[in-house]
C-alpha cells in the first residue's frame, strides 16, 4: 500500500473532468423537473448527443461544431418526449424510459460507421500564467473549455431560477400548473422549452464523454451516466448549486476508489466499486432527514391538460 | 386540433389503441428497415409472425414467449401497485438480482442433498431477498423522507457489483476450474425449476406470474388495500382523510414489488438461466416498468403487454440473424412501439376535435 | 428438419442447373453468437472480422449468420436453438458464459457442431478453443520492463478469472526479468468494456506515476488517456489499436480467429469435424503480436522479437521455473514448465506481485 502515490491535486483535477458530463446532464434535468416534468430519458438523450457530437466533430474537424450539434440532437430527441407527454399526454415515467431505449438503439445505428475513429481534440483553454500557479493552477486553470462552460451553465441556471422573472414563471409552472395557467402562462409551451433545454444539456454531457473524456465512439458508452445525473438532481434537492456538489462528490468517489485500488489499499475491490453509490445514498439520507416536507416541485410528473 | 377530456375512458379505444399502435410501429419500423436496406415486409413478418407461426421455429418459440414474459409480468404486476399509489420503485432490477442471489445461495447451501424442501426454501429466500432489498428505499422514505426513486435506482448498481463478486467469490462453482459463475442449478434436481410439462415452457415462474395477475386483480377490485392504493394515487390528501396510513402503504407497495421481483430472479436463476454469472441480470427490472405502463397498470393489460414485449424480443432475435439486422435496430424498433402505444393511449381518455370548438 | 433441408437442397440443385453454374450444392451455414456489439472494437469485433474472413474464403459455399449482444444465460440458449433450427451446421459461441447453454443446445441437436470459446466443457459435437494470450503478455512484459522509467507499471484488469490472472503473471514475470526494480499496480475494473471507467482507471494509474499501462479490458479509452498524458506507453488489447501508434501504443496483442474458423468450417464441409480442445498461441497465428513501433529502442525490439521467436519455435515457455507463488511457496522447479491444467485454472499471483486477487 502506498497512499503517498495519490496526488490530491491531480485527484481533484481529474474529478472535475469526471464530473463534467454529469453536471451538464443534471443541470438540464433540474430545469426540466423545476417545470414539473420528470424526464427519465436522460441516458437516451446523452447517448444521442454523444454520437451526434462525435459524428459532426469527426466530419467537420471542429469539436465546437460537434458540441453544438450534440445539443441540437439531444434537444430533438427531447422534443419527441415533449410531444408525447405535453401534447399527447402520455405518462412521463414510461415515456422517459422508452426514450432511453430508443436513444440507445438509434445512436448505435448512427454510430456504426464511426467505430474506432479518434475525434479532433477539444482544446485546453489557455489561461497563460494562471495555469502555472502551484496547486490552484492545476486544479482550476488547466482544463478544456467545456469544464468551464459547465460551471458557467450551473451559475446561469442558478441565477435564472433565483433572480429572473422567467425563472419565477418556470418554478410557478412546476409548483402549480393550474394556477400558472389561470394567470395566463402557457404551461405547455414553457414546459416544452424546459424539456428542450434539458435535452440540449444532456446532449452536451454525452458529447463530453465521446469527445473529451474517453474520447471515442462505442455503443452504449454513456454506461449509466444519465441515471446518475437523475440521481444527482434529487440528491441536490432541486438546487443548482448542490448539483455541483453532488456531481463532484460522486465523481470524486469514483476517481478516488480507482486511485485507492491503484495504490494497493487493502479494501475489497467490490466494496470500493459500490462505494460511490452507497456513499451517495448515505449522504442523501443525512441531507433529507430532519427536514420536513419534500422539496420536489409539487407538480413533478403530473399531467397537465388545460380544460378551458 | 385540440383535445377534449372524455367523461369516461372510451372502452372501444382501450381495445383499439394497442392495435393501432402496433400498426403504426410496423409502418415506421418498416421505413427504418427499408432505410437499412432490408425488405420491410420480411422484417416485420419475421418479428411478429415467425415466432408464433413459422413451422421451422414456432414449436420452440411459442413456449419461449412464456419463459421470456414471465419475469416481466411478475415484476410489472408488483410495480404497478406502487405506481398506482405514487410509490416509485425504479430499482426492481436490483431486487431481481438479490432475489436470485438469495435463492441460489440457499439452493447451493444444500447441495448435493436431494431434499424435497430445498426448492420451497429457495422460493422463500428469493422473495425475502427481494423484499428486504426493496425495504431499504421503503424504510428510508418512510423514516427519513428520502426519495425512493433515487435510492432504489442506486441500489441496482450496488446489486450488480454484488452479483459479480458473488459469481467470483462465495457462490463460485468449486468444480468450475476457477472460472466465474455458480454451479448450474439445472443439474441439481432438488433446486431446479425445470419445465413442468415438457415442451410448454411452463415453469414455476410462469405459474407464479399467472397467479400474481389474479392476485393483483382481486386485490385492486375486491380488497380494501386495493382501494387505498387507488385512492392514494388519485388524491393523497383524500386518502389521508380516508384513514390510509401513507407510511404503511409505501412499505406495502415496496415490499410486494420487491418480493415479486425477487421471486422472478429466483425462478430465473433456478430455471432458464441456471446459474449466477457475472452479468446475470439482463434488464428485466427496467423493461418491466415499461410493461407495467403499456398494460396501463391493469393486471390483465400487463399480462398482454408482457407477452407482446416478449414477442418483440424473440422475433427481434430471429430478425437479427435471419436478416442480418443490427441489434440496435431492434432496440430502436421496441422504442418506437412504446412511443406509439403511449401516444395513441391519449385517444382513450380524450376526444380529438378538429377546428376551434366554442369555448365553454 | 431433414426433409426440409433436402427439399431446400433440391431447389438449390434446380437453381444451379438453371443458372448453369457448377457451385457446390451443399451450402454450409455457420452461426456466430457474440456477447458484445460487433462495434466494440475489441473482443467481439475481432470475432466478426474472422466471420467475414470465413465468408470471403469460402464464397458461395458458406453462409454465415450472427447475432450480437446476446446476454449469457437463458437468452443465449434460445438464440443458439433458433440458429440450429434455422439450419446452421456449425455454431461458434464466443463467450465463456455460453458454456452451459452450448452444452444444453448441443445435446438437442446432435447433427449440429458447436465450438465454444474459452470454456472447458466438451461433448461429441462440442469443441472448445481458446488462445494463449499469455504468450503475448510475456513479450509485452519484457518491453514494458525495459521501457519504464518510473519502474511502475499499471495494469487495468477486468475480472479476477484465470485468463486475466495468467496475463498479469506472465507480464510481471517477464517485466521483472528485464528490470528487477519493476512494480505492478493492478486495478480491477470489474468490466470488460466501459470506456469511461477504463479512462478513469488509466488516469488514476498515470497520476500515480505508472508510465506503462497494460490493459485487459477492450476499449481504446486507456490509449487515449495515455496519449493525453504523454510519456506513457500502452499496448493494444484484443485489437491492434494502430490508430494510437507509434506512441503511446508501442505494440499489441491481436486475437486472430480467422485461420481457426476457416479450418473448422472446412472440416464441417469435408465431414471430418471432430470435437477437440484447441489452445493455440503465437505459433499457430491465433495470437498475433502487432507491429512493434519505432518508439521502442532497437535493442529492446530485437530482444522482444527474439523472445517471440523462442516461443514460436517451442524452445521457450513463458511459465518456466524457477517460479514461486505470491505466498512464497514453490510452484515450478528450475527448468520446469507449467502444465496446461494449472494454467487453465490459474488462481494465484506469482511471487513479487503485491495486492490480493479479489474473491
Amino acid at each position: 500500500m502506498n497512499l503517498s502515490a495519490i496526488d490530491p491535486v491531480l485527484l481533484i483535477a481529474s474529478l472535475m473532468v469526471a464530473a463534467t458530463p454529469i453536471i451538464l446532464a443534471a443541470i438540464g434535468e433540474l430545469v426540466v423537473e423545476k417545470s414539473g416534468v420528470l424526464n427519465l430519458g436522460v441516458e437516451g438523450m446523452m447517448i444521442t448527443g454523444a454520437i451526434c457530437g462525435f459524428g459532426v466533430a469527426v466530419e467537420s474537424g471542429s469539436p465546437v461544431l460537434g458540441f453544438a450539434l450534440a445539443a441540437i440532437g439531444g434537444a430533438v430527441l427531447a422534443m419527441l418526449f415533449g410531444l408525447l407527454t405535453q401534447v399527447l399526454l402520455s405518462n412521463q415515467v414510461a415515456t422517459g424510459l422508452a426514450l432511453t431505449l430508443f436513444g440507445l438503439g438509434i445512436s448505435a445505428l448512427i454510430g456504426q460507421s464511426y467505430r474506432g475513429i479518434s475525434p479532433p481534440a477539444t482544446t485546453r483553454l489557455d489561461m497563460g500564467p494562471l495555469s502555472d500557479l502551484p496547486v490552484i493552477g492545476r486544479i482550476l486553470f488547466s482544463h478544456d473549455w467545456m469544464v468551464y462552460f459547465a460551471l458557467a451553465l450551473v451559475a446561469v441556471v442558478w441565477a435564472f431560477l433565483k433572480f429572473t422573472r422567467g425563472g419565477l414563471i418556470l418554478r410557478a409552472v412546476g409548483e402549480n400548473h393550474e394556477a400558472a395557467h389561470a394567470l395566463g402562462y402557457k404551461v405547455v409551451r414553457i414546459r416544452l422549452m424546459a424539456i428542450a433545454f434539458g435535452g440540449a444539456c444532456a446532449g452536451l454531457g454525452g458529447a463530453y464523454i465521446s469527445l473529451v473524456r474517453v474520447p471515442q465512439w462505442t455503443d452504449g458508452m454513456t454506461a449509466g451516466a444519465g441515471w446518475i445525473a437523475l440521481a444527482i438532481v434529487v440528491f441536490a434537492s432541486w438546487r443548482a448549486g448542490r448539483v455541483l456538489l453532488g456531481a463532484y462528490l460522486f465523481g470524486g468517489i469514483t476517481v478516488l476508489q480507482l486511485n485507492l485500488q491503484a495504490a494497493g489499499v487493502p479494501v475489497p475491490v467490490e466494496v470500493l466499486s459500490m462505494s460511490p453509490y452507497l456513499i451517495t445514498i448515505a449522504v442523501l439520507v443525512l441531507m433529507t432527514s430532519g427536514r420536513r416536507g419534500n422539496s420536489a416541485p409539487a407538480m413533478l410528473g403530473r399531467l397537465f391538460h388545460a380544460s378551458s | 386540433m385540440r383535445l377534449e377530456k372524455r367523461p369516461e375512458p372510451s372502452r372501444a379505444w382501450m381495445v383499439a389503441t394497442p392495435v393501432l399502435a402496433v400498426i403504426l410501429t410496423m409502418i415506421a419500423g418498416g421505413v427504418m428497415f427499408a432505410l437499412l436496406g432490408k425488405d420491410p415486409f420480411v422484417a416485420i413478418r419475421t418479428i411478429f409472425w415467425d415466432p408464433l407461426f413459422n413451422e421451422q421455429f414456432a414449436a420452440y418459440s411459442r413456449p419461449q414467449l412464456l419463459v421470456k414474459a414471465a419475469p416481466l409480468i411478475l415484476i410489472a404486476i408488483g410495480l404497478s401497485l406502487g405506481f398506482r399509489a405514487g410509490v416509485w420503485n425504479i430499482g426492481a432490477e436490483g431486487q431481481y438480482i438479490i432475489g436470485a442471489i438469495c435463492g441460489a445461495a440457499v439452493g447451493l447451501a444444500f447441495y448435493p442433498a436431494d431434499l424435497f424442501i430445498v426448492f420451497p426454501l429457495m422460493v422463500l429466500a428469493g422473495a425475502l431477498g427481494g423484499f428486504l432489498w426493496a425495504m431499504i428505499p421503503g424504510l428510508l422514505r418512510v423514516r427519513f423522507g428520502t426519495n425512493e426513486i433515487l435510492v432504489s435506482l442506486l441500489l441496482v448498481y450496488v446489486a450488480e457489483q454484488l452479483v459479480a463478486s458473488m459469481a467470483l467469490g462465495p457462490l463460485r462453482n468449486p468444480e468450475g476450474g476457477g472460472f466465474p459463475g455458480s454451479r448450474n442449478l439445472q443439474q441439481y434436481s432438488a433446486a431446479s425449476n425445470g419445465e413442468l410439462i415438457a415442451g410448454t415452457g411452463m415453469h414455476w415462474g410462469v405459474v407464479a406470474a399467472f397467479i400474481s395477475v389474479i392476485f393483483a386483480y382481486i386485490l385492486l377490485n375486491r380488497h380494501l388495500t386495493g382501494f387505498h392504493i387507488r385512492l392514494a394515487g388519485q388524491s393523497p390528501r383524500a386518502a389521508r382523510f380516508g384513514g390510509v396510513n401513507p407510511g404503511r402503504l409505501v412499505l406495502f407497495c415496496m415490499g410486494v414489488s420487491g418480493a415479486l421481483a425477487g421471486l422472478a430472479g429466483m425462478f430465473e436463476v433456478s430455471g432458464p438461466a441456471g446459474q449466477i454469472g457475472i452479468d446475470f441480470n439482463v434488464g428485466y427490472g427496467f423493461t418491466a416498468i415499461i410493461v407495467a405502463f403499456l398494460g396501463r397498470l391493469h393486471p390483465v393489460g400487463i399480462l398482454l403487454a408482457g407477452l407482446l414485449m416478449a414477442l418483440t424480443y424473440i422475433g427481434g432475435e430471429l430478425a437479427q440473424f435471419m436478416l442480418g439486422l443490427p441489434s440496435a435496430s431492434i432496440q430502436a424498433f421496441q422504442g418506437m412501439l412504446l412511443f406509439f402505444l403511449l401516444a395513441v393511449d391519449m385517444l382513450t381518455n380524450f376526444r380529438v376535435r378538429i377546428g376551434r370548438g366554442a369555448k365553454i | 428438419m431433414i426433409n426440409r433441408r433436402t427439399l431446400l437442397g433440391a431447389t438449390a440443385i434446380l437453381a444451379t442447373i438453371a443458372t448453369g453454374a457448377f457451385a457446390q450444392v451443399d451450402k454450409v451455414k455457420v452461426g456466430f453468437v457474440y456477447v458484445g456489439p460487433v462495434g466494440d472494437g475489441g473482443w467481439t469485433y475481432y470475432h466478426d472480422v474472422a466471420r467475414k474472413a470465413v465468408e470471403e474464403h469460402f464464397g458461395d459455399k458458406v453462409e454465415t449468420v450472427f447475432q450480437e449482444s446476446v446476454p449469457e444465460g437463458a437468452d443465449s440458449e434460445r438464440v443458439m436453438t433458433q440458429m440450429a433450427l434455422s439450419g446452421a451446421n456449425l455454431i461458434f459461441t464466443t463467450s465463456f458464459g455460453y458454456m452451459d447453454p452450448t452444452i444444453n443446445v448441443a445435446a438437442k441437436f446432435p447433427n449440429v457442431k458447436f465450438e465454444h470459446a474459452t470454456g472447458y466443457k466438451t461433448a461429441e459435437n462440442v469443441g472448445v478453443y481458446s488462445a494463449r494470450f499469455y504468450e503475448g503478455r510475456a513479450i509485452q512484459g519484457h518491453i514494458a520492463g525495459r521501457m519504464t522509467k518510473t519502474n511502475k507499471i499499471g495494469y487495468i484488469a477486468s475480472f479476477p478469472i484465470p485468463e486475466v490472472i495468467r496475463g498479469i503473471n506472465s507480464a510481471y514475470a517477464h517485466a521483472k526479468k528485464a528490470n528487477p526494480e519493476v512494480e505492478f499496480n493492478v486495478i480491477w475494473a470489474y468490466t470488460w468494456f466501459d470506456p469511461a471507467k477504463e479512462a478513469d482507471a488509466a488516469k488514476a494509474l498515470i497520476e500515480q506515476g505508472n508510465d506503462v499501462i497494460l490493459q485487459h479490458t477492450d476499449s481504446t479509452a486507456p490509449q487515449a488517456a495515455a496519449k493525453a498524458a504523454g510519456n506513457v506507453i500502452t499496448f493494444g488489447q484484443a485489437a491492434d489499436m494502430a490508430e494510437y501508434a507509434p506512441l503511446p501504443r508501442v505494440s499489441s496483442i491481436i486475437d486472430d480467429w480467422a485461420p481457426y474458423y476457416i479450418a473448422r468450417t472446412q472440416a464441417v464441409i469435408d465431414g471430418t469435424w471432430k470435437s477437440d480442445n484447441t489452445w493455440d498461441g503465437i505459433a499457430k497465428g491465433m495470437v498475433v503480436i502487432g507491429e512493434i513501433s519505432d518508439a521502442v529502442p532497437a535493442d529492446v525490439k530485437e530482444e522482444a522479437l527474439a523472445l517471440k521467436a523462442s516461443i514460436v519455435d517451442g524452445s521457450y515457455h513463458p511459465f518456466t521455473g524457477p517460479m514461486k507463488k505470491q505466498d512464497g511457496s514453490d510452484w515450478l522447479a528450475d527448468g520446469e514448465v507449467a502444465d496446461d491444467g494449472t494454467l487453465a485454472g490459474m488462481n494465484f499471483f506469482i511471487e513479487g506481485l503485491t495486492g490480493e486477487i479479489p474473491n
